[in-house]
């Protein structure tokens, strides 16, 4: 989702590219390119604003962006908002890193055993198309509507990525460099710290990152079905009660939580793969 | 040659299972067979044959990285067992990790032979500057040019103090003038270090330039067809590859490869079993 937002432009971000470091840019240069990279999104918040004000869409499903903003920032004066924010905020990430914590370490030990991971790779990957919505009445009927559920849920989503990412990850790693450190007379153990963790690192983020998306969108969903808090009860509620500024407000925090989330691990992600020649 | 030449290959022979499209197990593919050489201390001898001969295979048997079907390879008398820090391998594609720094790339070997980590450092800047990469000691592999990268592979191999070092065509991926430079100052500090070099390549300036012999293989199954002794001469101030000396052995060693490049195209073309060509 929003990772094909922030990484498109990627060639043009100047700590991407070593040469690039010393070299100033033009002012006009960086002016542009703010320009040309928020267009779109000025465009479209101007169209949300306008578009009800003209009676182009009816202002009662769709309110002017400036009403939302006001809405947004009742409920957060309110502490309303906070507290969904935080009762999504802790669901994700508790569930994100229990799957992190099980998968990565699980990734690597099937990737290691090649018996293993021919035996298991394709459930994992039947697991994986699995959409995990279809799943949450069945964590509803074994853990109940609670917290547990929807953890389980958001573990579920994250897992595999992470899980077949790592796989990957020590799959690919070049046979060069195995080769290398085995003439070096490195034994097993020390060949796969020094060699195939760190070269599996940046296909485990890449797992990590979309498992960061899947954590916030499932979650909201399940907060959709049965919840007393959360961002999804927030808008799904607001909108049983029709409250429509506080149903956008709450789809606007979510928007921005999921972008911050992304940019977050995108950040973790470049700080460990620094070594990377830029793709392309 | 003395009773224990450095290196050793007795009667060496090796063949591959081969498994047809329909993955039937067929006869299997001698990549080498009877290789004899032998390789003095301190000495520079160049291996060169037609692609596919078996030079990476007959490599990988020096650094112990497989076994032979048949036949010994000794190094100063004893079995080759297994990979060993006696032995120091380049190969074409640098294999250099990505994620270190050119400096902990060197000090990669160190780190298998058990040096503390202070003396890993100082041991490898001390090696990076004989490859005149001092100023280059904090750049990843990505920033460097591949002619450096090259560099930063061979100090590496050099840096754990092998006996012996083995070369995979290390300069074929690099341009022309790259190239040159890197074989005057291989040739350097093989004279300075006294290491025993066996490098192999498919250029035969290349082959005649470094190597005080150049062993010529035949066509797949490899065999060695002959050794040529190159005596050129080394002091004077011009180029010994403007030496009409230098034409010379080249052309000897042209006319010996020549017949075996042939052979090795014609079989290229020939039907054989699928095969995995590790090229
Ligand atoms: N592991 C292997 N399995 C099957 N065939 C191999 C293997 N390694 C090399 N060969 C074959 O052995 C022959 C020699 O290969 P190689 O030593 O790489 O040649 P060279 O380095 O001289 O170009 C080739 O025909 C190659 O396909
Ligand atoms: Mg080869």
């Amino acid at each position: 989702m929003a990772d094909t937002l922030t990484r498109t432009p990627a060639p043009t971000v100047p700590t991407d590219d070593p040469t690039a470091h010393g070299t100033a840019r033009p002012l006009l240069a960086v002016g542009w390119l703010w320009f040309t990279r928020s267009a779109a999104i000025l465009a479209f918040l101007l169209l949300w604003e306008t578009a009800p004000r003209v009676g182009l869409v009816d202002r009662v499903f769709l309110p002017p962006l400036s009403e939302v903003l006001v809405a947004t920032a009742d409920l957060a004066v309110g502490g309303q908002l906070w507290a969904h924010v935080s009762a999504s905020l802790s669901r994700a990430l508790a569930g994100f890193v229990v799957a992190v914590a099980v998968a990565v370490p699980l990734g690597l030990l099937i990737a290691w055993y090649r018996p293993v991971s021919d035996l298991l790779l394709p459930l994992l990957e039947l697991f994986r198309n699995t959409a995990a919505l279809a799943l949450l009445p069945v964590f509803v009927l074994i853990l109940g509507i609670g917290e547990a559920s929807k953890v389980a849920l958001v573990v579920f989503a994250c897992t595999f990525p992470i899980l077949l990412s790592t796989v990957t990850g020590v799959r690919t790693v070049d046979p060069l460099l195995v080769k290398a450190a085995v003439s070096l007379g490195f034994g097993p153990l020390a060949l796969f710290r020094k060699v195939v963790l760190p070269a599996a690192v940046p296909s485990v983020f890449t797992g990590i990152r979309m498992a960061g998306a899947a954590s916030i969108l499932v979650l909201v969903a399940a907060e959709m079905v049965g919840a007393q808090s959360g961002l999804g009860y927030l808008i799904n509620s607001s909108q049983l009660n029709f409250q429509i500024h506080d149903m956008y407000a709450g789809i606007l925090s979510i928007a921005l939580l999921g972008v911050t989330l992304n940019g977050a691990l995108v950040a973790l992600e470049r700080r460990w793969s620094r070594w990377r020649t830029t793709p392309g | 040659m003395s009773e224990h030449p450095r290196l050793r290959l007795d009667g060496v022979r090796q063949t591959f299972p081969v498994r047809d499209s329909r993955g039937r197990p067929g006869p299997p593919l001698t990549a080498l067979d009877d290789v004899n050489l032998d390789v003095g201390a301190s000495e520079f001898l160049t291996l060169v044959g037609p692609s596919g001969c078996g030079k990476s295979t007959l490599l990988d048997l020096l650094g112990g990285l497989a076994r032979p079907t048949g036949g010994r390879i000794l190094l100063d008398g004893r079995p080759v067992e297994g990979p060993g820090l006696d032995r120091g391998l380049v190969f074409q594609q640098y294999a250099l990790l990505p994620w270190r720094t050119a400096l902990d790339n060197v000090a990669f070997g160190l780190e298998a032979k058990g040096l503390p980590r202070r003396l890993r450092a100082a041991r490898a800047r001390e090696y990076l500057a004989l490859v005149g990469l001092e100023g280059f000691a904090d750049r990843y592999p990505h920033e460097l040019s591949g002619g450096m990268r090259q560099r930063v592979a061979i100090a590496r191999s050099l840096a754990f103090d092998p006996e012996v070092l083995l070369m995979d065509e290390p300069f074929a991926a690099l341009d022309a003038q790259t190239r040159e430079s890197l074989q005057d100052e291989l040739r350097a500090i093989w004279l300075r270090t006294g290491k025993t070099v066996l490098f192999i390549t498919h250029g035969i300036d290349e082959a005649v330039y470094l190597g005080q012999r150049v062993a010529v293989m035949t066509s797949r199954p490899g065999r060695i067809k002959s050794v040529i002794d190159v005596d050129l001469d080394r002091d004077a101030s011009r180029d010994p590859r403007s030496d009409p000396a230098f034409a010379r052995y080249r052309n000897r060693v042209w006319q010996e490869l020549h017949d075996e490049v042939a052979l090795a195209r014609r079989s290229e073309f020939a039907p054989v079993p699928s095969e995995a060509d590790r090229g």
